[in-house]
């Protein structure tokens, strides 16, 4: 079976511009959805309780927010939670309040309430913990940015780090613009899926940079811009599979995985499509306006790679 | 060109063997069980319990898989939690006939199924994390600061001694925040106050200035030496976190330092949060009393009268009642230290209470005033008090340095002086974080994690069988291996699982596909150039090796970031990421290359691999034309 069966270079480039407009466009709409709408970070960043109450049968959600607001807690969330029967309550963390005894409090007039309540799983997050979390939050993000930059610019060039880099943090923007949108739980699990992403999608530059590499040693007549396009055409399929395989087992999460992996896994998918769509267009168009030079690689490349016969620009290599 | 030497093939084979043999633990499930532990550091489990426990089975009725002691606690194995449950009842009723003063803990418990060869063999399945289990877990915050004060209090009245007993005159020694001020009123006092200081006192730095016509003196506590008392603080603060949940009955609690002033505690299988949190948060109390030793109170002792007003009844750890006076002369808050010792004239064993200034000027009045008669410490715990020790006052005892000592022996002063200490928190702690997961969430997330991993691995699978064929097939193994190497990784580390460990295996296998695809399509870019199937083979391992590194790297560097900046679920997550990449790597190139070796490496005349499809552009551009549309310029 063969999918890709490609026999001229694709003219990527000479749409570069387009497709970057429809980055700029997403990104731009990402950004203000982050602005206006704001992440709806989870009790772990705020601080606060999450109790989620199993019934045997769908619970009045009205009823409980008047129950849990009753007790005296003020800007309690009540909403289900995977099925009719499940809710999830958040309170607020609340100052001076010893956040043990709400759980408990809530849980006892639930029960009162109706016999059938069961306490499937809390949550409590003291304030500062939640603070902290977002710091280290920031600097594990930090340390990635700038440890990928440096090892993109050792192994390539910095242009190369630069390109790289603003692609793939436009898909980190992109997946937080879709969570701030549809106001979906950012907890630390997405987090981690975020930061994951953007390890993959660098993996794509990563490859499509080395064959550009290949290619600048192959292909001496070849102008830059013919030199992507063949890079991004050749290594199309590879990606795709790749991608596909990895998309297959976040599916699986996200259908399999329940309630608990699914934001996890949504980050994960949101990230792999878009982790395409920049590293095939976005970071070698971005790369080719820094203007990279064959001369810029030659001197630092200690690749392995033997150059083919420099004749055959047809040669549909794959990696 | 693709022939692995012997060694190559000897180290798969090794990897795959002790990799088949970490993993299978995981594999044998848990056994209901029923844990017998002491309730109190005087009780020892023994094997004579162990008898006990035996025999109580057997007029029950029931026989247990196993009876097991590992010198802690005695565990009985069942088959079922029918005859657990049952099983648990008998032995409470054998081993633990006063619900309200128990002296062993009977706990319901699940005990490794796995086979005594593979335990030998230091084989042990992964621990399950709390949301794959159920349980609760809490992250307790200890007050450092107020460590510190509460040492600097007792430091202050130790310096007051100390100067006294010297002779130099001081005016006044007071605390002011986290530093010791003295004053004085000529510079000789000063020097020989700093002599004193100096010698006795090396944890403190110290600071002269004038103030005015007086001398001042500031002490502080020293970096290294508060760096110590935090951690002394925490260490105390564990012990007594394990002496309570010990109450609990809980199997396998755990309880860690987390950072320099954090306490984690996960209970596993514990449902109600409201009762550990009462127990975690409990401040049990120490008091000390002087013994009712009027007519009446003799009377009650020898239980020949009723207990006189003012006065209540307790038992000693024997069971001996000693009648005490209600008024409370200290508590455990002013008690700073307790310490088994032994006593350097009679050699006998003794315990060494500290008191704090406060406490030992009381304590000095009350013993001036009541020499010749029992002063009794009394153990508050669940609102029932225990009477400790009750020793004869000999004689007046100054400087808040008690000793009480008599008629035990070292072990009886060493339970002694756990008890004094376990009454009292060094520092006081907070519930900062906690979580509680039901068991049917745990299971839930079990079946969860595992049918996810489960259909994206056969999808996949199904996928690169059918794309590549027979190296479709070689992926498959390796991508197996990969999971296979994995778990007994984890099992090794005994690591525990999560649900996002799980989902990292998940995402670990959908990324290390991405190997074996580089391999496949650099194998099918050859053959389309022309080379040779044993050539293809060659080149295609080789030159797929340099991407395969590159990409790992830049994923590597994420799973480093998450493991040093990520906290509990997030880091475990990390963990299984990163070495998921690094099996990978092995799987991927090495154990791969090593089928492919042995299936196509032996043949000479090697005429055509199955690798699928090698779509060549000139061979169909008559049928396929209509598929490329667009034209290079």
């Amino acid at each position: 079976m063969e999918f890709f069966k490609i026999r001229k270079d694709i003219p990527f480039m000479r749409h570069a511009l387009i497709f970057n407009a429809v980055s700029l466009l997403t990104f731009v709409l990402a950004v203000f959805f982050l602005f206006s709408r704001g992440l709806h970070l989870s009790v772990e960043f705020t601080g606060g309780t999450v109790m989620e109450v199993s019934y045997s049968q769908p619970a009045d959600l009205e009823k409980l927010r008047n129950k849990v607001t009753s007790l005296g807690f003020t800007d309690v969330q009540v909403q289900n939670f995977g099925t009719a029967r499940d809710v999830m309550i958040r309170l607020p963390a609340q100052k001076g309040v010893s956040s043990a005894q709400q759980s408990d409090k809530v849980m006892a007039a639930l029960k009162a309430d109706s016999a059938d309540a069961n306490l499937r799983r809390t949550n409590f997050v003291g304030p500062s913990v939640g603070e902290e979390l977002v710091v280290d939050g920031l600097k594990a993000l930090a340390f990635v940015v700038i440890g990928i930059m440096i090892y993109l610019a050792i192994r390539f060039e910095w242009k190369y780090a630069v390109a790289a880099i603003i692609a793939n943090l436009h898909d980190v923007v992109i997946i937080l613009g879709f969570f701030a949108f549809f106001q979906w739980e950012f907890s630390l699990a997405v987090l981690a899926a975020v930061l994951a992403v953007l390890g993959y999608s660098v993996n794509e530059s990563v490859v499509i940079f080395d064959r550009i590499r290949e290619n600048f040693k192959r292909f001496r007549k070849m102008s830059t811009e013919e030199i992507i396009d063949n890079a991004i055409t050749s290594t199309i399929s590879r990606t795709i599979i790749t991608h596909g395989c990895t998309q297959i087992m976040v599916l699986s999460m996200l259908l399999f995985g329940g309630q608990t992996l699914f934001y996890f896994a949504l980050a994960l998918t949101i990230g792999i499509l878009f982790g395409i769509y920049s590293s095939v267009f976005v970071a070698a168009a971005i790369a080719m306006w820094l203007g990279i030079k064959r001369e810029d690689l030659i001197k630092v490349a200690p690749v392995a790679k033997k150059p083919g016969d420099p004749t055959d620009e047809n040669d549909g290599a794959v990696v | 060109m693709n022939r692995y030497p012997v060694w190559k093939y000897a180290i798969i084979l090794v990897v795959l063997l002790v990799s088949v043999l970490f993993t299978l633990p995981n594999f044998f499930g848990e056994a209901p069980s029923v844990q017998v532990s002491s309730a109190k550091s005087t009780i020892k489990v023994d094997s004579a319990t162990q008898v006990k426990i035996e025999e109580a089975l057997k007029t029950a009725g029931l026989t247990p898989d196993g009876v097991t002691f590992d010198g802690k606690s005695i565990k009985a194995l069942f088959k079922d939690t029918d005859t657990q449950l049952k099983a648990k009842d008998a032995i409470q009723k054998s081993l633990v006939p006063d619900a309200t003063a128990p002296n062993y803990v009977v706990a319901l418990n699940l005990v490794r199924r796995s086979p005594a060869w593979l335990s030998a063999l230091g084989a042990a399945p992964m621990y399950l994390g709390l949301d794959l289990r159920g349980g609760v877990h809490f992250m307790l915050q200890v007050d450092m600061a107020a460590a510190l004060t509460k040492k600097t209090e007792s430091l202050t009245g130790d310096i007051r001694s100390a100067l006294r007993e010297k002779n130099a005159r001081h005016g006044g020694v007071s605390r002011s925040g986290s530093s010791i001020e003295i004053r004085f009123r000529d510079q000789e006092t000063l020097a020989a106050a700093k002599r004193v200081l100096a010698d006795q006192f090396p944890e403190l730095a110290t600071i002269d200035a004038p103030e005015g016509a007086e001398y001042k003196l500031t002490a502080n506590i020293k970096p290294e030496a508060a760096l110590k008392i935090q951690d002394q603080a925490l260490k105390q603060n564990i012990v007594t976190l394990h002496n309570r949940i010990n109450e609990l009955g809980v199997a396998e609690p755990v309880i860690q330092q987390q950072g320099l002033d954090r306490i984690v505690v996960q209970l596993p299988g514990v449902q109600d949060t409201a009762k550990a949190k009462d127990i975690l948060g409990r401040t049990a109390t120490l008091e000390l009393r002087m013994v009712d030793e009027s007519a009446e109170g003799q009377a009650a002792e020898t239980n020949s009268g009723s207990v006189p007003f003012g006065s209540e009844r307790f038992l000693e750890r024997s069971g001996r009642p000693v009648i005490v006076k209600k008024q409370v002369i200290l508590t455990g808050e002013n008690l700073t230290d307790a310490q088994a010792g032994i006593d350097s004239q009679t050699q006998g064993a003794t315990v060494n209470l500290s008191l704090d200034a406060k406490g030992s000027r009381i304590f000095a009045d009350v013993t001036k005033e009541n020499i010749n008669k029992r002063m009794a410490i009394i153990l508050f715990e669940k609102g029932k008090g225990e009477v400790v020790t009750a020793p004869v006052i000999r004689s007046e005892i100054n400087g808040g340095r008690v000793q009480i000592s008599g008629s035990m022996n070292t072990s009886e002063a060493n339970d002694t002086a756990l008890l004094l200490r376990a009454g009292s928190l060094a520092a006081p702690m907070e519930i900062i974080e906690e979580s509680s997961i039901g068991p049917s969430l745990g299971k839930d997330n079990i079946d969860k994690g595992f049918n996810s991993v489960t259909w994206g691995f056969l999808v996949i699978v199904g996928f690169m069988c059918v794309y590549y064929m027979m190296f479709g097939v070689f992926s498959t193994l390796s991508l197996g291996l990969n999971l296979l190497m994995l778990v007994a990784v984890l099992s090794m580390l005994q690591a525990t699982l999560t649900l996002p460990g799980i989902a990292a295996m998940a995402l670990a296998l959908g990324m290390a596909i991405d190997s074996n695809v580089l391999i496949n399509e650099r194998v099918r870019e050859e053959l389309r150039g022309g080379a040779s199937p044993q050539a293809a083979i060659s080149a295609g391992f080789d030159r797929a090796w340099a991407t395969i590194l590159d990409s790992n790297i830049t994923t590597l560097i994420v799973g480093v970031a998450l493991l040093a900046f990520g906290s509990g679920a997030v880091r475990g997550f990390a963990v299984v990421h990163s070495l998921g990449i690094l099996t990978s790597m092995f799987s991927a190139v090495f154990f791969s290359r090593g089928l492919v070796n042995l299936w196509y490496g032996r043949k000479k005349k090697l005429k055509s691999v199955a690798i699928g499809t090698i779509w060549q552009p000139e061979a169909d551009v008559a049928t396929e034309s209509s598929n490329v549309a667009v034209k290079n310029k």
